[in-house]
């Protein structure tokens, strides 16, 4: 299992998720993705997503002021 | 072996139903979504403070996890451009390329479709729906032009429509399927409760901020004022934020309305130099467009009058270049009757 993070600062949603979902088709299962982002959306996209598609959302929420969503990899991508 | 669809999702009621009913069917169905860069998303909720107790979803998202498919987001952002300097079927009531847009996301839908393993496509169109690209002479338009022929089936009012190959080969009944026409929204909500799907959005005119008339007009005054029909991602975002006021066919303003669009805006002061009122509480404005001395004076007045110093004698603002060097300029308000119409875009 790796651990990525990815820069979303700036981007407004729906870029986030695609950002996302780009990089989260080339990790392997049980890989941690987190994500950091500046619009507030993400905050409900980003998760909707993961719920979709099969992906466990392990945090999501407020860290110095820019939206953290954290996720581990599902099984079928 | 059970048949596969891709349904291009757009976040509305009736790709929801499209789907639903071909569910219904026992097909594996998975939604598609793309990103053009003018999706009516949350953007103006993430930057319009006032807008922020609206919920606020990504539609598309939403509707996917409702029907419990998979959504596949596309970035058709640079690709998108040719389909809105040049439509070949020309633009709607604005500057919506309704036509040219739908033969183009069918052909990416059929893209994926065919990478992806699926058999065929299918979408919420409904014929009569809208003016220009729902109609009963322009639905076969999209099939042949996007090269998916009888691949794309349209559950809604494929009994309205020739057979297609789906229904032909038997994969779907076509005696399911339905005969929705004409504007008309009752029999959807009819079917929506059927479904019992009672929260949906409910999209006025169009699904893009191209089929807005003010955004239409800014575009169309960007494209002016650079001579030629281009955008990148940054202007098509600011087009959705704050006043634009254009004094001079060679420079703009875009001035904050409230504290949230003056936080985005901003963020783009690398990139465009601003002026920020200082002596009084006002907006932040962006100056695209190269200005001289008195243009710059002028300027300064327009923003000093959305300024609470709007009734002072004299409003001082900070200067800012792109470099971040700073100065201070001191100016009179425009007052009212000097402020010419014509520059509101
Ligand atoms: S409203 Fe916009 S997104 Fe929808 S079909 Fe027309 S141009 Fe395309």
């Amino acid at each position: 299992m790796s651990r990525y993070t990815l820069d979303c600062r700036r981007l407004l949603c729906p870029m986030p998720v695609i950002r996302v979902q780009d990089r989260v088709a080339e990790l392997q299962p049980g890989d941690e993705l987190e994500a950091i982002c500046t619009d507030p959306g993400a905050l409900n996209d980003i998760p909707a997503w993961c719920r979709i598609n099969g992906h466990r959302v392990l945090e999501a929420g407020e860290r110095d002021g820019e939206y953290v969503v954290r996720l581990r990899v599902g099984g079928e991508t | 072996m059970q048949r596969k669809a891709v349904a291009l999702v757009s976040g509305g009621l009736d790709s929801m139903l499209a789907v639903r009913v071909i569910q219904e069917q026992g097909i594996h169905v998975e939604g598609i979504n793309f990103f053009t860069g003018f999706c009516v998303e949350g953007h103006t909720h993430a930057i319009r403070k006032r807008d922020r107790k609206k919920p606020k979803r990504n539609n598309a998202l939403w509707v996917a996890e409702q029907l419990g498919i998979k959504l596949h987001i596309i970035d058709i952002v640079e690709e998108y451009k040719e389909v809105v300097f040049n439509p070949k079927y020309g633009y709607g009531a604005h500057l919506n390329p309704c036509l040219d847009c739908k033969i183009f996301m069918v052909r990416k839908a059929k893209e994926w479709m065919e990478s992806h393993g699926f058999d065929f496509i299918i979408t919420g169109e409904v014929v009569g729906q809208r003016p220009k690209s729902q109609r009963k002479d322009t639905l076969p338009v999209v099939q042949r032009d996007s090269g998916i022929g009888d691949l794309l089936l349209r559950p809604l009012c494929a009994k309205n429509l020739p057979p297609t190959l789906p229904e032909r080969e038997g994969w779907v009944d076509r005696e399911k399927l339905y005969d929705f026409s004409g504007r008309t929204r009752k029999p959807q909500m009819a079917l929506a409760r059927r479904f019992g799907i009672e929260d949906y959005a409910q999209p006025a005119g169009g699904c893009c901020f191209l089929t807005d008339e003010q955004y239409s007009v800014k575009l169309a005054d960007l494209w002016r004022a650079r001579g030629a029909k281009q955008y990148e991602m940054d202007d098509i975002m600011l087009l959705k934020v704050g006043r634009h006021i254009r004094p001079a066919p060679h420079f703009k303003l875009i001035v904050s309305r409230e504290e949230g669009e003056g936080r985005f805006l901003q963020g783009y002061r690398g990139r465009y130099p601003s002026l920020k009122t200082v002596s009084h509480a006002g907006p932040l404005a962006l100056i695209d467009g190269e200005v001289n001395d008195e243009e710059l004076a002028l300027a300064a007045r327009i923003v000093a009058r959305y300024s609470q110093g709007k009734s002072a004698s004299e409003v001082e603002l900070e200067f800012r270049d792109t470099q971040g060097d700073t100065r201070l300029l001191k100016v009179a308000p425009l007052p009212p009757h000097e402020l010419n119409p014509e520059w509101m875009l």
